[in-house]
């Protein structure tokens, strides 16, 4: 029997230790894990409790990260409860096995410490890897700061494990900014951890001997699509599980989360849409220009980055009923289109009746610094793309990038 | 070969089994392999097992195969030296005792004839449009060692 851990009513924890300690309280039956920067610390730290006693279940070292995700997926199909930790390189090594995951219904728990994808190699955090697993089937669910990287993957193990989700759940954070900086966190005890995530209960696990059954069978034309049709509808469903597990949690701690956090979207003109801990970042800036300019600003942040929640971005631009201007900031390379959130933001508004100006800020990549007077900047320039009535910059720009001003695509709207 | 009357062995062609939607498939693929709870089933003879209709044992993949192994029971000395090679668990053995060929799942891969030790061998490869009886009927006779 695992030993219990004591734990003040507020510990400080930085990011990878918070994640760690909610990994341990799950009692996972099975971590098959490999370091890289810069979540190595979770399963160092998951290693450290499994030796000392704090955790019942096996710890297995492997050769990669494609081995790391293979073993989970492995213990996962046995019937176990299973989670693992990565980023970056190590996530892009883990992508033919996250398909895998994720097709099998195997509610695996992957905390992904956000980092740039080489090449130039790179260890500082971007939204490179998190955007490398959107179409990956699984639930990708993003904590902006320590007590999120906490409270979220407890909430990760109880939505895949609902019988009506059996998907693998990312959790992400953002490397370095959240991963390795102390904050103050509540955790839970141990028992009122596991309690809220209850105990494991399988699914056609292989390790019932009285009903044999194969997993990971191959099927063509005749019988693959119909499987990933079932997939991605139990994908999308999942989002009335996951708004029903923040509400147990938010009974059991106060702490509310929501598929999309909006700040200040009341009598917003202007929304930024971004990102992990850059969304603090842009708060604050925008209380700021509020006091300083007027400009009323308000901040639409995902949570849920998979399934996308469509719903709730529509919700927040209908409701904001003075919104002309939103900018979309995407904190990875595009790759030869729009980021992301630009996409899938735009996509969302357009079937709305009220149809604000969007435009796309490319920034932080490599763990470029993003500034409080740079998000002002582009709050202002939103402002006179209001004023003037039309967008008056490209598109596609670029924030915190030296050299000639890059940027793609105008408006043909008038 | 059928060793019983309820043997489910390759009942129908690979790929023909009912199609169903997207809301009746099983979820994550899982294939059960038999009907209903089977405790004991690895104490029990393939034929005697309830397979379901998604074991690959109730579908025939005869068409895959261009060339058979043919087998000579009056040659063989059950040394199960096939039983243990074939890839395919296409050798029908019972009680040590050599039966035939799963023609149903059996590949044509030749590693039966292979590691067959009798002199002239119990199995030999013919090409799939040749009647057993007839391969048996022109079987080769030992090979005498040549004289120092």
């Amino acid at each position: 029997m695992a030993e219990k851990f004591e734990l003040n009513e507020v510990e400080v924890w930085d990011g990878n230790y918070a994640a760690s300690q909610a990994l341990r309280q799950a009692q996972i039956d099975v971590v098959a894990a490999y370091p890289i920067t810069p979540s190595t610390p979770i399963v160092e730290g998951y290693g450290a409790y499994v030796a000392n006693g704090f955790v019942d279940g096996e710890f297995v070292m492997v050769e990669s990260e494609h081995a790391a995700m293979s073993g989970c997926v492995g213990a996962a199909a046995a019937g176990g409860r299973v989670a693992t930790a990565t980023s970056s390189q190590g996530f892009a090594l883990m992508v033919e096995v996250l398909y895998q995951a994720s097709g099998m219904r195997l509610p695996i728990v992957l905390t992904v410490v956000n980092r740039a994808l080489a090449s130039p190699l790179n260890v500082r955090g971007d939204h490179s890897d998190m955007y490398l697993g959107r179409d990956s089937g699984w639930i990708q669910i993003d904590a902006f700061n320590s007590q999120e990287a906490y409270d979220l993957p407890l909430c990760a193990f109880k939505i895949g494990e609902d019988m009506s989700v059996r998907l693998p759940v990312m959790v992400h954070q953002d490397g370095f900014t959240t991963s390795h900086k102390a904050q103050n966190v509540n955790p839970l005890q141990d028992d009122v951890a596991y309690n809220f995530i209850g105990d494991y209960v399988p699914v056609d696990e292989m390790l019932d001997f009285t009903r044999p059954v194969t997993h990971g069978a191959q099927t063509e034309e005749d019988w693959h699509y119909e499987h990933k049709a079932k997939q991605h509808k139990a994908l999308m469903d999942s989002r009335s599980v996951i708004d029903k597990v923040f509400a147990e949690f938010k009974e059991l701690t106060g702490r509310e989360y929501k598929r999309v956090e909006t700040y200040m979207m009341e009598d917003a003109e202007v929304a930024i849409v971004i990102l992990g801990s850059s969304v603090e970042t842009a708060v604050l800036a925008a209380k700021q220009i509020r006091e300083e300019e007027g400009l009323k600003v308000g901040i639409i942040a995902p949570r849920c980055i998979r399934p996308f929640p469509y719903d709730l971005i529509r919700d927040a631009i209908d409701d904001a009923s003075n919104l002309k201007a939103i900018c979309c900031m995407d904190k990875s390379a595009p790759g030869g289109a729009m980021g992301m959130l630009f996409n899938e933001v735009s996509a969302a508004a357009y079937t709305t009746d009220t149809r604000p100006f969007i435009t796309n800020y490319i920034y932080g990549l490599g763990g470029r610094d993003f500034a409080i007077d740079e998000v002002k900047r582009i709050m202002k320039e939103q402002k006179a793309h209001i004023d003037a009535g039309h967008i008056t910059t490209n598109i596609q720009q670029f924030s915190g990038l030296r050299g000639p001003k890059l940027g793609f695509y105008e408006t043909r709207r008038s | 070969m059928s060793l019983q009357g309820n043997d489910k062995r390759g009942i129908r062609e690979l790929g023909a089994e009912e199609k169903v939607g997207w809301d009746e498939v099983t979820q994550g693929v899982v294939l059960n392999s038999f009907v209903g709870e089977s405790e004991n089933s690895a104490f029990l003879k393939a034929e005697e097992r309830n397979y379901n209709d998604f074991n690959s044992y109730t579908a025939t993949v005869a068409s895959w195969r261009i060339i058979k192994p043919v087998y000579n029971r009056d040659i063989c000395i059950d040394c199960q030296n096939c039983w243990v090679w074939c890839p395919d668990t296409s050798i029908i053995s019972r009680d040590k005792q050599m039966l035939g060929i799963d023609y149903d799942h059996c590949k044509g891969c030749g590693v039966c004839v292979e590691v067959c030790p009798t002199n002239p061998k119990s199995l030999l490869m013919f090409n799939e449009t040749i009647e057993n009886e007839d391969a048996l009927a022109g079987w080769p006779v030992k090979e005498k060692k040549e004289k120092k």
